[in-house]
């Protein structure tokens, strides 16, 4: 008799096992130590950590800017056509000599895509974060908010299988960080691309995500996966209201208070 | 009339060399300095029409022109590129660098005996002192301009996959551009003075042959006609250079 054939369900991203050390004059350091976690297709999944706590050693693993020590970390290519990652830095990440729109066709640029296609995709996304009249402009006639608009366009115009963001909006002021959020919402809900997107806030991470990956104090592991269970798509502000968005947050908070008064208390060590 | 305080920079800028000359020439007139060796600037002027009408100074200058414009592109397109590969790749800094800080606190002028030996008398050894001249800063530069770009900028490329010539062409160089025109200007005036100081050997041409010639024929207006023309090509490289900077990198920002 046949078996019926099951369904695996594979992952998009799937992590094993995943250490990382470096040489440091006191010894080995351990930045992440024995990471596993896998991340279904089209999920928006935040990592919250206290600082120090290698979440955006993580993401560099992923995006292939530096190994793992032991263990693995792949991301599933569905379409070989497509880049496997785009990544939006943390800080000023923009190209200060490249015009608004120049900046915005890096990626496509360095993929050498037809002019046509670059044309429509860069019009697209720069409409999309409102920066399609200020496509001429250099950065330095930008603000901090429109600069990192440019990042995101930037990443979304590659159209990569997975999209990696290292605590984007973190330079910015409470307002811009609002709107922001809002826009990459809108923009994530046309094609619901797998994201993992690094923060230090709590709130961000409820905002944002399907999932949170809350992670210790160093040496970085998991310490718990919690589900966001509010529906999509969302509004920033409407959200922030439910009663429910509170509750959450403050669960997440009572995970993170103890590993965060840990980092604190081993840099204070570190000090002395 | 109110006049904006650039305006007011310019015309105090154009007064004083007036204010200079006028000076010189009363002082010469009068007697107060001695017009052999200092001769009035309307004297230097006669000389200069002169020079300007028998054609010599235009041969002078366009000599002197071609072995800038030649030692330029030697030295400069040379010390760029390895400018960039050092600063870019560490393997390659870390065996160029001992050999540049050895050799750059030589004074250029100091090597001309050796590169007559090595070049000869003709056209070859001054255009290597131009190049000489120009690498130096052109290269340091470089490589301080290359090692200025943010880590960051550098991640970017990587991770959106540009390769070894597209890092060079989209972020080394575009990135490194605004210290390699400081090395660049650098560069054009240590040419300057390093043609001059060749052109005074050996030449049977050139500016700096025109000057040397004119001392040994005590020809002193003609001496400083030499040193005017070469004032007015500093002047005039500063300006041009300033202008292609401006439109090149249209990027920074100016306050």
């Amino acid at each position: 008799m046949a078996l019926p054939e099951l369904e695996v369900p594979v992952a998009k991203i799937e992590i094993a096992g995943l250490y990382k050390t470096f040489p440091t004059r006191s010894g080995m350091f351990t930045a992440l130590d024995g990471i596993s976690l896998d991340i279904a297709r089209g999920n928006f999944c935040t990592i919250v950590g206290p600082s120090g706590c290698g979440k955006t050693t993580l993401l560099r693993i992923l995006a292939g800017l530096e190994t793992a020590s032991a263990g693995r970390a792949a991301i599933a290519a569905d379409d070989p056509s497509k880049p496997v990652n785009a990544m939006v830095f943390q800080g000023d990440s923009i190209f200060p000599w490249m015009t608004v729109w120049n900046n915005a066709a890096y990626g496509l640029h360095m993929r050498r895509a037809p002019r046509a296609q670059v044309n429509d995709v860069v019009t697209h996304y720069l409409d999309r974060t409102g920066l399609l009249p200020f496509a001429d402009r250099y950065p330095h006639q930008l603000s901090g908010g429109m600069k990192q608009r440019v990042a995101i366009a930037r990443a979304f115009a590659t159209d990569p299988e997975v999209l990696l963001m290292d605590e984007p909006f973190s330079a910015l002021d409470e307002q811009n960080r609002t709107l922001l959020q809002d826009e990459l919402l809108r923009i994530w809900d046309e094609d619901k691309k797998t994201v993992v997107f690094i923060t230090h806030s709590v709130d961000e991470a409820v905002t944002l995500g399907d999932r949170i990956v809350v992670m210790t104090a160093q040496p970085g592991r998991i310490k718990t996966i919690v589900e966001v269970p509010f529906p999509r798509p969302r509004d920033v502000l409407e959200l922030r209201r439910d009663p429910a968005y509170g509750a959450l947050v403050f669960r997440i908070w009572g995970e993170l208070r103890d590993e965060v008064a840990r980092a604190r208390r081993q840099e204070a060590e570190a000090r002395e | 009339m109110r006049l904006s305080l650039e305006n007011r920079d310019r015309l105090i800028g154009l007064a004083s060399p007036v204010l200079l000359l006028l000076l010189w020439e009363a002082g010469s007139d009068f007697g107060w300095i001695d017009a052999r060796f200092f001769p009035a600037p309307s004297t230097i002027a006669g000389t200069f029409v002169h020079l300007a009408g028998s054609g010599e100074l235009w041969d002078n200058l366009a000599a002197s022109l071609t072995r800038l414009l030649f030692g330029f592109v030697i030295g400069g397109v040379p010390a760029l590129l390895l400018g960039l590969a050092m600063g870019l790749y560490r393997p390659v800094r870390a065996l160029v660098e001992p050999l540049v800080a050895a050799t750059y606190p030589i004074p250029k002028s100091a090597i001309l005996p050796l590169i007559l030996l090595v070049f000869g008398l003709g056209e070859a050894s001054k255009i290597a002192m131009v190049a000489l001249g120009v690498f130096y800063p052109v290269l340091i530069n470089t490589v301080a301009g290359v090692l200025e770009i943010d880590r960051i900028h550098l991640d970017v490329g990587r991770n959106f996959g540009a390769g070894g010539w597209q890092t060079f062409r989209t972020i080394a160089l575009p990135g490194a551009a605004p210290l390699i025109m400081a090395g660049v200007k650098l560069g054009v005036g240590l040419g300057l003075i390093l043609i001059a100081i060749a052109e005074m050997i050996g030449a049977q041409s050139g500016i700096g042959y025109m000057i040397w010639n004119a001392w040994q024929l005590m020809s002193v207006d003609t001496m400083f006609v030499g040193l005017i023309v070469i004032a007015v090509l500093g002047f005039a490289f500063t300006w041009a250079l300033d202008e292609l900077e401006r439109w090149l990198l249209p990027w920074k920002a100016r306050g």
